[in-house]
């Protein structure tokens, strides 16, 4: 008897067939959940109000769920393999800082340019924070050097947001900063989603082609130069994949953190940690952590609808803890 | 004419004269042994083989061209180099970990055909077959090294640059890594490696480099290069050569009074 050929954990494909199987399934959800449940045989029916409700609304709501959990799935699961640290996501890096501090700024501007103007000053200030990275970064493309510049500019970024909340001209802009800070996917348009798809499919798929490069970062800096990978190259790519990705998913739906963190850990006993492995079942899965915790967040009885930003805070925090649990056993 | 070398290669750390002018040129078929002290520049040299270090002066040339000019991934196919203390940052099976050896030549989607034949090649020439599924982080040090050898292995290079492939490995598995470094070198490929137990070097390398304090004072047959007044020049040590059963032995004495 000849010995079976070993498989690893990496070519179950099965692993992204259901990933995308669940994907649909909670995008379907999505579509029937909230306050006013809209039963299927009642689909297409135009004089039915409750169609609007599914029409202007839950498919506006939907597809940003899937964009912008794909995006910081996928952003997440980059920058752990980037920086070979597990702990590592999107809010780490300052991006989504930077996005919320662009977009908190148009409350100052006069009320009508406001709604409009928000996810551009988001995206431009995601785009300045990358910049910033990699001024920063740059000149030595270690991923030491660019996780702490991303600490440094998360850092200012926040002090800036809460700068422009204490100086806020008046109370309803203070309000909306808070609840923008917050994250959510209640009342965005169609508009919104046309704003952010381009910068988030292009930034994912910059990200996409970075999987080689990631898998050889595994054997570090040194290791992976030796395969023939380009540090800087692999920066810059990262660097500007997660800017727009991350930076435009943010500008519209305010920050939502733990979605790039949990993702990756979720993944890896089913797909084995390649990084570059990681990437494509990252954002499946990280859409469909969004959409779950959005439609839990609809359906949760009560006054006013709990903030997904807060939902996913909630759920990330325990998980954190865990994670750091159990790192600090295996050291022990 | 196939061959990887130094021309007056110079490399300057912090103030300090890491290499002061190095002319190296190694040859395939053939297992070359860079020794010196604590020190002497040898990790220096081999990154600066492997084209991972600029030096401040000099250069390297790959048959016949500058190194330099070579571009990352084609570099990267002809020389394979194994780090002298090499970083596994995720917990992977010895199959993906070995995988990765093939980085310059994937495309951008996938694997092909060659990609898998290679790595299977690799597992087998270095017996690491049977430990496909294994986690990397959890093999014994002698497995371990046979699986990173067999990782530079995959990506099919002419050259082969091992820094200090043997630390931490018992005399047996010292042996095992050794004979597939050797294989290599049947084979066609060019090594160099960097070793520190002087005797072992002399036993199993065709050709001695030593380095003291950034330049090459001995070049030759491991009787030649290590002879005593050399040892005693690089390390302050008093050595002698005795007969032995197999061949003439390296006999290390003790420090030179």
């Amino acid at each position: 008897m000849t010995a079976a050929r070993f498989t690893p954990k990496g070519e179950r494909r099965w692993v992204d067939a259901a990933l995308l199987a669940l994907l649909v399934v909670l995008a379907g959800a999505s579509l029937l959940a909230g306050r006013v449940w809209v039963p299927l045989d009642h689909f297409g029916a135009a004089d039915d109000p409750r169609w609007m409700i599914i029409t202007e609304l839950r498919i506006p709501r939907t597809l940003l769920g899937v964009l912008v959990g794909g995006a910081l799935g996928l952003c997440g699961a980059t920058l752990q393999g980037y920086t070979r640290n597990p702990l590592a996501d999107p809010g780490v890096l300052g991006v989504s800082s930077m996005a919320a501090l662009g977009s908190v700024l148009t409350l100052y501007l006069p009320l009508t340019a406001a709604s409009w103007l928000m996810p551009v000053f988001g995206m431009t200030g995601a785009g300045i924070g990358v910049a910033i990275l990699l001024l920063l970064a740059a000149p030595s493309g270690e991923a030491v050097t660019f996780l702490l510049a991303g600490v440094i500019l998360n850092t200012i970024a926040s002090a800036g947001v809460a700068l422009a909340l204490s100086l806020a001209p008046n109370p309803w802009a203070a309000s909306e900063i808070m609840t923008w800070l917050m994250g959510s996917l209640t009342d965005r348009s169609i508009l919104d989603v046309r704003a952010v798809a381009p910068f988030v499919l292009i930034g994912g798929a910059l990200l996409c082609t970075a999987g080689r490069a990631l898998d050889a970062m595994t054997l570090g800096e040194v290791g992976a130069r030796a395969l023939g990978v380009s540090l800087r190259r692999t920066q810059l790519l990262v660097a500007v994949g997660v800017g727009l990705a991350c930076g435009a998913a943010t500008s519209v739906t305010g920050m939502i953190g733990f979605v790039g963190l949990i993702t990756p850990h979720l993944l890896r006993p089913l797909v084995g940690s390649r990084p570059g492995r990681l990437l494509l079942p990252s954002a499946l899965a990280g859409a469909s952590l969004l959409l779950a915790a959005d439609i839990l967040v609809r359906i949760i009885p009560g006054a006013n609808e709990v903030r997904l930003g807060v939902a996913m805070a909630a759920l990330g925090g325990p998980f954190f803890l865990f994670l750091l649990i159990s790192n600090r056993r295996r050291l022990a | 004419m196939r061959s990887l070398e130094t021309e007056g290669l110079v490399v300057e750390l912090g103030g300090r004269t890491i290499l002061a002018g190095v002319d190296l040129k190694l040859r395939r078929r053939q297992v070359t042994a860079i020794v010196g002290p604590n020190g002497a520049g040898k990790s220096t040299l081999m990154s600066c083989l492997a084209g991972l270090r600029r030096p401040d002066a000099g250069g390297v040339r790959l048959h016949g061209q500058p190194l330099a000019r070579l571009n990352d991934r084609a570099r990267a196919r002809q020389i394979g180099y194994l780090p002298q203390s090499p970083e596994i940052a995720w917990t992977l099976d010895v199959h993906t970990f070995v995988r990765l050896g093939r980085t310059a030549h994937r495309g951008l989607f996938g694997e092909t055909e060659a990609d898998a034949d290679a790595v299977q090649r690799a597992l087998e020439t270095t017996g690491m077959t049977a430990f496909a599924g294994r986690d990397v982080t959890t093999l014994s040090g002698g497995e371990r090294a046979r699986a990173l050898i067999a990782r530079a292995l995959a990506g099919a290079p002419e050259w082969l640059l091992a820094d200090e492939p043997l630390g931490g490995l018992d005399p047996a598995h010292q042996l095992d890594a050794t004979e597939i470094l050797r294989g290599f070198a049947r084979a066609g490929g060019g090594v160099a490696v960097t070793l520190h137990d002087l005797a072992f070097a002399a036993r199993t390398a065709d050709r001695i480099v030593v380095l003291a304090e950034g330049r090459i004072i001995a070049d030759g047959a491991p009787t030649q290069a290590l002879n005593p007044d050399i040892l005693q020049r690089a390390y302050g040590l008093e050595a002698r050569w005795t007969a032995g059963a197999g061949g003439p032995l390296l006999d290390i004495v003790g420090r030179h009074a």
